[in-house]
């Protein structure tokens, strides 16, 4: 066996798998949570023919996507037409992989040095998560242009306005949370939050950063293109907007994407708002538990949010946008510096 | 500055789209996502029902009216029973124009239920539109038990209806009309005040009362616009003259104000349908019908209120043959229609299809 | 390994750049251009500047080049196909040639000049916070003449392309 294959080189192997797999898994349970929380809050059932409730309901929604034929338009630009999907998972998955779910485990004694649960900790990972979500929109904007179908351009078009529009919203909500936290990486974010306000309150950055929770969640929301903000596809005007024209697996991509942005969103407010893996009762190595609680929550309210919010016009999101929540970041960002500089 | 010349892109929302509501097709000209200039084009689902009643037996035609305004068959059933009965000076019993107005009621609550479900998705909102299918298909139940018909009733005769209403179902009416008024807050609800709703609806499609009229818009769009003008209240037919009922009226002619008519009318309905239950007559519910309908020389127009809007008849008959002469719908869908381009001129892509939505159409009926 | 990922990346950079101005679809261009900023940043990394390569990818690949994108989008500008003449006539060639051997003097000059120690291996500068704590300060005190030029210029431009999509409306 080669010196370099250690336990702990394994170890990381396997965490990445694992960590991409679930990504693709969590994406899935996504999808049928979505179906059965939106089933409940218009009063159906939901799927509940595929396994227990329906939970492989996506899988099998996959097998009928795989199957489907792969259309690509005549006059599409067939390179870039099939890229612009893949663009759209890789940066999705990517964005995942500085997120920290949990300390650090030795497997039962098992892995020296210890596994910290993360695929990798890079110094800046905060700008690393922001890069590459900016990257996700390449693949939303190419599929839109390569198709050469007006209602995909016009897609293509509303979402790229919206991303980079919402973006520096988002930049500068994080910003503030380095400012407290005086670190880029998102495991010194999450460790900073630990311990108690009069051993009640959990010191989470939530309750430091109110607004800024808030605003990164707004635009979280208009990152991912979710309802409210959902207009790159809002069927209802655009057919389907940047992804009218695809079908097959392709089409599952851009799904299978939206989902992931959407669960990197939610960890990384988990981690940067609300304490990460940390929380009462459960011992160290099982904080990933809390994690995954608090994130199911956030996800829990994007879902319910677009089953119960009409779709804002795209010119008022853009208005919104420039005319509120800018400038209310900025508010936030330099109230927070000043009190970091007063405060100390 | 050649660089920055841009084309106006042209895009054809429809026959098939998502939210044209059947196969309405508008050509858009857009700068941008404004729209500068719409037209619109119909007649993709023309069955040419005006010429084909001019080969049918008078009570055959009934089941054509049925698919007409296919969501809203109760009603145009009336409409056209009601033209013959004035063309041939027929008196309706008073159970049976009672029934009507009951049945009719129910129609337009249920076809505005399909349009606040349908105009709320346009803008977004899914939930309310299966709310609103949930209580649909307890209107529609309550027709099914009547005739046996979901959606294409056939539910009237010429001289008042094909049968009595089975036995409970009024208690079955009043229970549902209890039913509805509790959920008629949820819809408000969800959209009502809601914010991104208003942003959405408000100062959208501001068409004022003047030139409302001058269009030939009729139904819930006129009366959005502050005109207090309602069929049932004007030429009231059926029962409607023994009932109290408010014509609800906006005042700003916009999406907004179009909403809330539709739904203060729900409330209007559901009294409406109350009255009527609490004062049903005994008695027969056919009038004195001679067996071969033949409706004396001549010519007649009759309208009604549709849920939307005026739906007026105009038969000829020539006093020989067993079929009109001439038979010609006056669609409250074709004519609000008229107002589209000129609504939607200046506004945004996402504002198109809230205007088609507001306006309430219905393809069957505009092309008929 | 490091000098793999190091001719990797370069050969990366290069060849994409050769191939943005060898295309004839502005659109592949661009994205010929993003995947030469991608590699850029990847050598950034191997510089164990972790800050600048985040930087490269957010401000070019993921702003910069988008409104490039939107630029090409709707112009509509979909391929070079008219063969533009040359507008420049002999002289003007010339006068090219001399422009651009004077530059890449200058540039050699310039580069010969650069003492190795401005890199410094300072461990405090790979550090995460503390290197974005250093190039704020370096921002900020010593290079803030240059740092509120460029602003300004950034600004200029700005307004200029307001000013142009004015004129049109």
């Amino acid at each position: 066996m080669p010196a370099f294959i250690t336990p702990t080189v394994i170890a990381h192997l396997v965490l990445i798998f694992a960590v991409m797999n679930m990504l693709v898994l969590s994406s899935a349970f996504m999808v049928w949570m979505e179906r059965k929380v939106c089933a409940y809050i218009q009063d159906r059932l939901g799927p509940n023919r595929v396994g227990f409730e329906g939970l492989l309901q996506p899988f099998a929604d996959v097998f009928k996507l795989l199957l489907k034929e792969e259309l690509v338009p005549k006059a599409a630009d067939k390179l870039l037409f099939l890229l612009a999907p893949i663009i759209s998972v890789a940066a999705a998955l990517t964005a995942f992989s500085v997120v920290p779910f949990g300390t650090q485990i030795t497997l039962f004694g098992l892995l020296d040095p210890p596994l910290r649960l993360e695929v990798t900790d890079v110094n800046v990972g905060i700008l690393v998560v922001f890069a590459i979500t900016s990257m996700g929109v390449y693949g939303i904007v190419l599929a839109g242009w390569s198709s050469n179908s007006k209602y995909s351009l016009l897609g293509g078009l509303r979402s790229s306005a919206q991303m980079i529009s919402y973006e520096i919203s988002y930049g500068l909500a994080l910003a503030a949370v380095v400012m407290l936290a005086g670190s880029l990486s998102l495991r010194e974010v999450v460790m900073n939050q630990s311990g108690y306000w009069w051993h009640l309150i959990p010191r989470w950055y939530l309750f430091l950063q109110p607004l800024g929770f808030l605003i990164f969640f707004t635009a979280g929301v208009a990152e991912t293109n979710r309802a409210p903000f959902d207009f790159p596809e809002a069927e209802q005007e655009l057919v389907a907007g940047y992804h009218t024209e695809y079908s097959s697996m392709s089409f599952g991509l851009f799904f299978l994407a939206e989902y992931v942005n959407m669960v990197t969103v939610s960890a990384v407010a988990t981690s940067l708002y609300l304490g990460g893996w940390l929380g009462p009762f459960l011992p160290d190595w099982l904080g990933w538990i809390w994690f995954l609680i608090k994130t199911l929550a956030l996800l829990f309210f994007y879902v319910w949010m677009r089953w119960t919010l009409p779709r804002y016009r795209y010119d008022q999101l853009m208005e919104f946008g420039w005319k509120y929540l800018l400038p209310v970041a900025i508010v936030n960002l330099i109230v927070t510096a000043a009190l970091v500089i007063w405060l100390g | 500055m050649s660089l920055f010349d841009t084309d106006e892109l042209v895009i054809n929302m429809g026959p098939q789209h998502p939210s044209t509501h059947g196969v309405l097709r508008v050509v858009l000209r857009l700068d941008g996502e404004r729209v500068v200039g719409a037209d619109v084009v119909i007649g993709y689902l023309h069955r040419g029902i005006e010429k084909l009643s001019e080969h049918r037996d008078w009570q055959q035609i009934v089941m054509l009216t049925d698919r007409m305004d296919y969501v809203s068959a109760a009603t145009s059933n009336l409409g056209y029973c009601e033209t013959v009965e004035k063309l041939m000076q027929i008196e309706v019993p008073r159970r049976a124009r009672y029934i009507r107005t009951i049945l009719s009621e129910l129609q337009r609550i249920a076809s505005h239920n399909l349009w606040l479900g349908t105009h709320a998705m346009d803008i977004g909102a899914m939930t309310v539109f299966l709310y609103n299918f949930r209580e649909r298909e307890l209107i529609l139940d309550l027709f099914e038990e009547f005739c046996g018909a979901r959606l294409t009733y056939s539910s009237m005769r010429i001289g008042g209806l094909p049968l009595d209403i089975p036995s409970g179902w009024a208690r079955k009416v009043s229970a549902f009309c209890d039913l509805f008024e509790t959920k008629i807050p949820e819809y408000e609800d969800l959209l009502t005040h809601n914010r991104i709703w208003k942003e959405r609806t408000r100062n959208i499609g501001v068409i004022s009362g003047a030139d409302a009229i001058a269009i030939g818009l009729t139904g819930p769009p006129l009366r959005g616009s502050g005109v207090p003008r309602d069929v049932r209240k004007d030429e009231p037919y059926a029962a409607y003259d023994e009932f109290d009922f408010d014509v609800p009226i906006g005042s700003a002619g916009d999406i907004y104000d179009r909403y809330l008519v539709r739904l203060e009318e729900f409330r209007q309905s559901l009294r409406i349908i109350r009255q009527a239950i609490a004062g049903l007559p005994e008695g027969p519910v056919v009038g004195k019908v001679p067996r071969l309908i033949k409706p004396p020389a001549g010519e007649t127009y009759h309208a009604i209120e549709s849920p939307k809007g005026e739906l007026g008849f105009f038969i000829v008959s020539d006093g020989r043959s067993n079929v009109p002469y001439r038979f010609r719908v006056r669609p409250p869908s074709f004519c609000n229609l008229q107002a589209l381009p000129r609504l939607i001129k200046g506004h945004l892509v996402a504002d198109v299809v809230a205007m088609i939505g507001s306006i309430d159409i219905v393809l069957g009926e505009v092309d008929r | 390994m490091d000098v793999i990922a190091f001719y990797v990346f370069a050969a990366i950079a290069v060849v994409a750049s050769l191939l943005v101005i060898g295309q004839r679809n502005p659109m592949h261009s661009v994205m010929l251009l993003i995947v030469s900023f991608g590699a850029l940043s990847g050598l950034y990394v191997l510089l164990d500047a972790p800050f600048t390569a985040v930087t490269q990818i957010i401000v070019y690949a993921g702003a910069i080049m988008v409104l490039f994108l939107f630029v090409v989008m709707l112009l509509n500008a979909h391929t070079e196909d008219e063969v533009v003449p040359p507008t420049l006539g002999p002289h003007g060639m010339k006068v090219a040639v001399v422009l651009s051997l004077a530059l890449a003097a200058e540039a050699i000059w310039a580069f010969s000049r650069i003492s190795p120690t401005v890199f410094s291996n300072d461990p405090g500068l790979t550090g995460s916070i503390s290197s974005v704590a250093r190039i704020g300060a370096g921002i900020f005190t010593t290079h803030a003449f240059a740092f509120e030029v460029t602003s300004v210029l950034i600004l200029v431009a700005m307004v200029g392309a307001v000013v142009i999509a004015r004129k049109e409306a």
